[in-house]
């Protein structure tokens, strides 16, 4: 059975370690927050200018100057600071933040990520995203495995880049795969599915982990 | 006898500057710390043709939105432009012309042009589209890109707090984009909620110096919108 959007973010969440800086993206990445392992300790950053998120506010403590990068209204820690935009990013490209998280429309056995545009349909703009690929050194995609029954897990990406040989994790709802430098490795598998199911519904070519094979 | 910069309205403000065809920066991020009342002289103003630097581009109704309505704007440079239908209508229409940023990148220029650098190298966006015809180098084994800095004609900003020197504190995160805008223009207006006397600030929590700020504005009221209202339920006492 596949894993719900909970236990993507769930299974996500395993890759922070204590003490980690994190980006989380908009949609199904923002459910990382409520899923981190108890024992560690992070501080999540958001592009806009802030550091240390807290949760969505009470109702009636809104405060339209504190909101995340999705845009919704958020709180303060005891940890938050506060800064301009050139400063958010200069963590982000100076290698300050640890992971992140986010969505994608494709990634490729290579790493490539596309997430920002579909020629003639989607002109919305890459916001945060391309900075966040080239400058933090984990980068975690959370995506369905297919849309349309198409894969989206490919040899090659086929929409525009958002950068280049960038992703180190993706997790779908049926599985996780590693992309190292020598390919792809499936690394998990969501209950009840199998390595068949997830080659027919991949593009990419991928190796499966020895542990993984021993206990399928 | 020190230079005013308190302009009695945003109007005022403008007045004599703006001129058809120049090139605007507004701070903000989605609809938090943006200059609502500077957009809105912009507007009585009719100048048109404007190129504006801005994150986003507001929603239909709000924000560079509005200007987007009159169509004053003619070209944005931008990250992020999701949350407005006429944008998109208008750019698909081929009747505005948009200039995709990366976020940090974007920011970057504003500091770096701010500061008088010219051009900077940066990893964001190699390999991608948004390279293309753009210098790159290498450096330490890996592969940059080079950006330009940005200046503009005005400058539009919203701050907390000034005095009369300029001096520009922010609140939360509604300061964004503010500060490096503040300072990539040589006419750099702020629309400010407070206006406190000489030595009210402590100089050691000033974020934007005075230098930077042409003309001041108290905003007579403060209408800020919430894009995504998101709250969680207290817990029964």
């Amino acid at each position: 059975m596949a894993w719900t959007q909970d236990q993507m973010a769930a299974r996500a969440a395993r890759e922070l370690q204590d003490g980690f800086y994190v980006n989380l993206g908009i949609g199904i990445p923002t459910l990382v927050a409520n899923h981190i392992p108890a024992g560690i300790d992070v501080q999540l950053h958001s592009e806009n200018g802030m550091l240390g998120i807290g949760p969505f506010p009470f109702e009636g403590d809104e405060d339209a100057d504190l909101i995340n990068a999705g845009k919704q209204t958020v709180t303060a820690l005891p940890t938050t600071s506060f800064m301009d935009s050139a400063a958010s990013f200069a963590m982000v490209r100076g290698g300050h933040i640890d992971i992140s998280i986010l969505g994608a429309l494709q990634v490729a056995e290579n790493g490539d990520l596309a997430n920002w545009m579909i020629p003639g349909k989607m002109v919305k703009g890459m916001g945060g995203a391309m900075d966040l690929v080239a400058g933090v050194g984990r980068v975690v995609v959370l995506m369905e495995h297919t849309a349309g029954g198409k894969p989206k897990l490919l040899h090659r990406c086929t929409l525009p880049l958002t950068g280049k040989a960038v992703v180190s994790l993706v997790v779908t709802e049926l599985g996780v795969f590693a992309i190292r430098p020598g390919g792809v490795v499936l690394v998990d598998m969501a209950p009840g599915v199998t390595i068949a199911e997830l080659r027919e519904k991949t593009e990419a070519d991928f190796t499966v982990d020895e542990a993984l094979k021993q206990a399928a | 006898m020190a230079v005013n910069k308190i302009f009695p309205g945003a109007a005022a403000a403008l007045a004599g500057v703006i001129k058809d065809g120049m090139t605007l920066m507004a701070g903000g991020f989605g609809l938090c710390g943006i200059p609502s009342a500077l957009i809105e002289a912009v507007k009585q103003s009719g100048a048109k043709n404007l190129t504006f630097i801005s994150n986003n581009a507001g929603i239909d109704d709000a924000g560079l939105g509005v200007l987007l309505q009159t169509r004053q704007i003619r070209k944005m440079i931008s990250s992020y432009v999701g949350e407005n239908a006429t944008f998109m209508r208008q750019y698909l229409a081929g009747e505005l012309e948009i200039e995709f940023n990366p976020q940090g990148t974007l920011a970057e220029r504003i500091r770096a042009g701010g500061a008088g650098i010219p051009a900077f190298y940066t990893a964001t966006g190699y390999g991608t589209a948004i390279a293309e015809g753009k210098p790159v180098a290498e450096f330490d084994g890996r592969m940059y890109v080079q950006e330009r800095g940005l200046v503009a004609d005005i400058a539009l900003v919203h701050a907390w707090k000034a005095d009369p020197e300029g001096n520009l504190v922010y609140r939360k995160t509604a300061r964004n984009f503010n500060p490096m805008m503040a300072s990539a223009s040589k006419m750099t207006i702020a629309e400010v909620e407070h206006l406190v006397p000489m030595g009210e600030l402590d100089g050691d929590h000033i974020v934007t110096p005075g230098i930077f700020v042409k003309r001041i504005v108290l905003l007579d009221h403060v209408d800020k919108r919430i894009e995504q209202r998101t709250v969680r339920k207290r817990e029964a006492a």
